[in-house]
């Protein structure tokens, strides 16, 4: 039985490596300039948890091979170097290991958070309500009209409750459904949550970030390459959660131009 | 070092009837069976609830029989509508969480072997020992109670974030009276945990009998106190947590409710509130309820590995400093829970390094066991069998935490089947291997009859391998984007996740179905079993020196007197390989602690 147990540790540790191996289960090809740091980060990890994984059940596999059964008169041993060694061994290998990831990790972070957007960075504001995403645009003056959460209405489509009326900055906002950002320029999203917790998450942006409601937050990123993607909802927001969603359109900028004056013709 | 004179035996008279004895007992032993019972009552609902919800990922239309019965509404014809998906789910993790894995290692097993094994006939406060089981009993009640009412049980998860959780009926079905029941649910809850949290640190440190230095304790002893020392201090801050949550929704108070919120095209009558208080307060619970629900099982693991590998562990010290690390770094590491929550990201980077710190002692915890194997003369049974399962299991799910710990990998991580998968291997699964573990080693002892050691063995392959097929699956759907809490994957990019959700499925049932293996050994062999001796196991600690099962008051007129620590196997000239704890046989081992 304990043969049986080694052995079955040691093939679900193979068998739990090859689809990783594989490459089959990764995450889709990035289009941020700020993801490859990310990508090189997980890898690493995924290196080092790798090697931890498998050496640690290989030798589990193999000392309940070992010691199992084994015959009454045997003398107990003790594993050279003792609990001195191995906890030496699990300060040095595994402590050393783990705080260098957290620095190096630290670096990937920094490159989404602690580096502030540029002053050029075209701003777009997106909104999270349930459930469904929303976006708006500055226009030409380049500011926002200011939210007025009583005029909020989905019924006459005045998602963000503007009033154009009485606010200037708002007669040019163009709200819109999808978001189209144009190829390698920076964008700074401020993230406003009309009711719950939402989130904003694109896999191939490599960008992750809730809306919290009472604080608007954002992010800023830079879309290296042209596509279309869809936005999901990653944070808990009721019963349509599942299926609150969107689509980021990554466009040339002469594609982008024409994308934006369409949608003000729409307003 | 406390001395149990005389007076302090017989504390309590023998109970004088079956009310006293089996329903409103002081017994230690019983309030700890009457934990085991919820526990089991509990994780049945809990599975068959996953069940429930696995069939709906992997075939959405799928027509449940009978699921109608528990609610029109919410599966009219026995299919699942979204919100009931996320109903089911919110019930799910709340009893496997609180009813399930803090009740099951720590309160069951802690309240009837924690006395025992430090020497004395009963905790010190009885009474406060039997309403700590009653009130969570009663808190029990009234989450299943959710079920019952008009929109059903809540669907904001276990987690319960604010403000869905906070806003009341308009927030979605089940977000009124359900979550209003939720709240109070787990409020008494907290109780009744902060009453045997109590119990627990009180008897390890009053109540030892003569000999017992702390050294020479159980490691089982010092998991659940340590685990105790935690309970204390997350459970006192989660009950006001849900008392305020209960106020934002009776009292009409905005305590985690912002204000300009419109839901429905309504403006929300609330205003100043933060939505990451909650986060910040339940996180705060949270992170050390992980260790909460498997410190109990690392000690019930090192003691039954110790008694099957017949050997102590490297260091008895050593693993205690280590269960005592992880339950400090544990309050430091709650925010890796919210690195994309909003919160400030400089506190990431704080989060995150004790994060990848807390894994030094679990690594340490892991070596010293896989270590202490080497040299070993290693008995393969079904209790042993369960404890390697933890182990392998809590590898698993631990090296999951490097990439989670760090904030830069959680950007993509977050919220997808990764965090599902790491969280049931290295706490769900590792801590209910340790449960089973715990179960088929001491079942002798509580009941006085062996279980069945084929059934053990057949329940244990098909439980390893299941949980394996299950959950290692959840980290490359997760890895690939997979989100969590979707109650269909309606995204073009799952669309090829489906067929791994279909396996999954399948090996939930089969896995789920093989526990009906162990139900039928726990009765059968109830009144079935082989008989056990006082000592079947040959093992040495103080619950081995008394009859099985044993009496009223554990040690009968019997004061005992401790000689040794706990774990005296392979010692050179004893008569046996072992020396009971309570033995005076004067052999010196090299690691006898003092």
């Amino acid at each position: 039985m304990a043969k049986v147990f080694a052995v079955t540790v040691i093939l679900i540790a193979i068998g739990s490596a090859i689809p990783i191996l594989m490459h089959k289960w990764v995450p889709p090809v990035d289009i941020s300039t700020h993801g490859p740091l990310i990508d090189e980060q997980l890898s690493e990890t995924m290196v080092e948890a790798g090697i931890s994984f498998l050496a640690a059940q290989f030798i589990l596999g193999l000392f309940v091979w070992k010691y199992s059964n084994t015959p009454k008169s045997a003398k107990i041993r003790n594993f050279p170097g003792g609990a001195t060694g191995l906890v030496t061994a699990a300060v040095l290998l595994v402590g050393l290991e783990a705080m260098a990831l957290g620095i190096f990790g630290a670096k990937a972070w920094a490159s989404v958070y602690f580096t502030p957007p540029k002053p050029d960075a075209l701003k777009i504001q997106a909104q999270a309500g349930q459930f469904a995403f929303y976006f708006r645009y500055p226009g030409p003056d380049g500011r926002f009209g200011p939210i007025h959460p009583d005029l909020i209405n989905e019924g006459t489509q005045n998602f963000f409750g503007l009033d154009p009326d009485h606010d200037p900055d708002s007669k040019d906002d163009i709200v819109t459904a999808e978001l189209a950002v144009p190829v390698n320029r920076e964008v700074h999203l401020l993230m406003h949550a009309k009711d719950v917790g939402h989130s904003f998450f694109v896999r191939e942006l490599r960008i992750q970030q809730d809306f919290v409601p009472g604080l608007d937050v954002s992010v800023h990123f830079t879309a290296n390459k042209t596509g279309r993607f869809e936005i999901v909802c990653t944070q808990l927001c009721g019963l349509g959660h599942y299926n609150m969603k969107a689509y980021l359109s990554v466009l040339s900028q002469p594609d982008y131009d024409t994308w934006l004056k369409q949608q003000a013709t729409m307003q | 070092m406390h001395d149990m004179s005389a007076h302090a035996l017989q504390h309590h008279a023998p109970p004088p009837g079956f009310v006293r004895k089996h329903i409103f007992s002081l017994d230690h032993k019983v309030i700890g069976e009457q934990y085991y019972g919820l526990a089991l009552l509990a994780v049945l609902i809990g599975m068959v609830l996953s069940w429930i919800m696995r069939l709906h990922l992997a075939w959405p239309d799928v027509h449940i029989p009978g699921l109608q019965l528990l609610s029109k509404n919410g599966a009219p014809g026995g299919v699942l509508t979204p919100e009931y998906y996320l109903q089911l789910m919110t019930m799910h993790g709340t009893i496997m969480v609180f009813f399930v894995l803090t009740t099951a290692p720590f309160a069951a097993f802690g309240n009837y072997f924690l006395p025992i094994q430090v020497g004395a006939e009963d905790m010190p406060f009885p009474r406060f020992n039997m309403m700590s089981f009653w009130v969570t009993f009663v808190s029990f009640c009234v989450a299943v109670a959710a079920f019952f009412v008009p929109d059903g049980p809540p669907l904001s998860g276990w987690t319960a974030y604010a403000p869905l959780s906070a806003l009341g009926a308009i927030a979605g079905p089940g977000q009124g009276m359900g979550q209003v029941l939720w709240a109070v649910s787990i409020a008494i809850f907290c109780v009744g945990q902060l009453l045997g949290a109590l119990n627990f640190i009180t008897t390890t440190l009053d109540m030892r009998c003569k000999g017992m230095s702390l050294m020479r304790l159980p490691l089982t002893v010092w998991a659940w106190f340590i685990t105790s020392c935690m309970g204390l201090t997350a459970f006192a801050v989660l009950l006001p947590a849900c008392i305020l949550l209960f106020l934002d929704h009776v009292a009409g108070t905005s305590f985690f409710i912002p204000g300009d919120l419109v839901v429905s095209d309504t403006l929300q009558p609330h205003a100043g509130g933060s939505t990451l208080l909650w986060q910040h307060l339940f996180w705060f619970f949270g992170h050390p309820e992980v260790y909460i629900a498997i410190v109990p099982g690392m000690g019930i693991v090192s003691h039954v590995l110790i008694t099957n590998m017949r050997r102590p562990m490297l260091s008895h010290r050593v693993l205690i400093y280590s269960m005592g690390a992880l339950a400090f770094l544990s309050y430091m590491v709650y925010g890796h829970h919210m690195f994309v929550s909003g919160m400030n990201p400089f506190s990431s980077l704080a989060f995150s390094f004790p994060t990848l710190a807390i894994t030094i002692p679990s690594t340490i915890i892991v070596l010293i066991w896989i270590g202490s194997l080497y040299g070993s003369k290693l008995r393969i049974n079904s209790p042993s069998l369960f404890a390697l399962g933890f182990i392998s299991l809590f590898v698993s799910g631990g090296v999951s935490g490097f990439f989670l710990a760090q904030p830069s990998i959680d950007i993509i991580l977050h919220a997808t089947y990764f965090v599902v998968g790491h969280f049931h291997l290295v706490m769900a699964l590792a801590a209910t291997f340790g449960i089973f573990a715990g179960t088929y080693f001491w079942f002798p002892k509580i009941t006085g009859r062996m279980m069945n050691e084929t059934l053990g063995k057949i329940h244990f392959w098909f439980t390893f391998v299941g949980a394996y097929c299950i959950f290692m699956p959840f980290h490359y759907l997760g890895m690939a984007g997979n989100v969590r809490r979707y109650q269909a994957f309606v995204d073009d990019f799952m669309q090829p996740f489906i067929p791994v959700h279909k396996f999954i499925t399948v090996a939930a049932l089969v896995t789920g179905g093989a526990q009906i293996l162990f139900l039928y050994n726990l009765i059968y062999s109830r009144f079935r079993g082989q008989p056990a001796s006082e000592n079947p196991w040959q093992a040495t600690s103080l619950e081995w020196t008394i009859p099985s099962p044993p009496p009223f008051n554990n040690f009968g007129d019997r004061i005992p007197v401790v000689y040794h620590d706990p774990y005296q196997y392979g010692v050179d000239g004893a008569s046996d390989d072992y020396v009971m704890q309570d033995s005076p046989e004067q052999t010196q081992s090299v690691r006898d602690e003092k």
